[in-house]
């Protein structure tokens, strides 16, 4: 019984090594400058909610996060994005 | 000693001097909503009394956009509308301050925001307005 449970638990194949590599996109495009007028790009940091999303889900840098969410933060202010959301994507 | 003290004074004035006239300028953005209950005239005169104001106070309009009404993501004092407006400006940090104040008391204006750019910034901004101008260059050719 025990052998049984342990076959199923193989039966998915194994992701430990086919993990893709985050990398920061401001650093690799070399984009100095994040707008904050432009909310469409914004929406890629943001979860459902309109939350910000963390640095270890997107792969931004700490420097770059930073930008971006400052950048959220205009936007939320002059109403180019929510503050609070409900199924934004 | 005398000569000392006069000699400081006048040294004092120099520096006094020398620090109006360089005023430091830097390069800002505001973006502002006029509320949508204006009509296209009044909201227009809403937006010429801050141009004619940045210029009275000395600043370089530098860029000017106009979105027109859009859709707020949130409603602002109950209006779930309003007409942007964009300003890029070069202007002496003091004129900020005044500027806010009299974006504040303008009931017109129902949200605005004030960003110093950075170089990366101007850079980022001016490129996108030369992107702007060639294609609008093409559309023109074809």
């Amino acid at each position: 019984m025990a052998q049984g449970s342990s076959e199923i638990k193989y039966l998915t194949p194994i992701a430990v090594d086919t993990k893709k590599k985050k990398y920061c996109r401001f650093k690799k495009n070399r984009i100095k400058y994040i707008d904050y007028k432009d909310a469409d790009f914004l929406l890629r940091f943001v979860n459902e909610q309109g939350k910000i999303l963390p640095r270890r889900i997107t792969g931004t840098s700490t420097k770059y996060q930073r930008k971006v969410a400052q950048a959220i933060k205009r936007a939320r202010h002059l109403s180019l994005m929510p503050y609070v959301a409900d199924l934004l994507k | 000693m005398e000569v000392r003290k006069i000699n400081f004074n006048f040294a004092l004035r120099f520096l006094k001097i020398i620090h109006i006239n360089n005023l430091i300028m830097n390069q800002y953005e505001t973006v502002f909503i006029v509320t949508p209950v204006l009509s296209e005239e009044q909201m227009k005169e809403a937006v010429k009394k801050f141009q004619e104001y940045l210029k009275a106070k000395g600043a370089e309009i530098v860029h000017e956009e106009h979105w027109g009404m859009r859709k707020l993501a949130y409603p602002i004092q109950k209006k779930s509308t309003g007409f942007y407006h964009l300003v890029e400006y070069k202007a002496d940090g003091q004129l900020i301050a005044d500027l806010e104040l009299a974006f504040k008391r303008d009931e017109r204006i129902i949200r605005f925001l004030t960003v110093k750019l950075d170089k990366h910034a101007v850079a980022y901004n001016e490129k996108k307005r030369r992107k702007a101008k060639e294609a609008k260059d093409e559309t023109a050719q074809a």
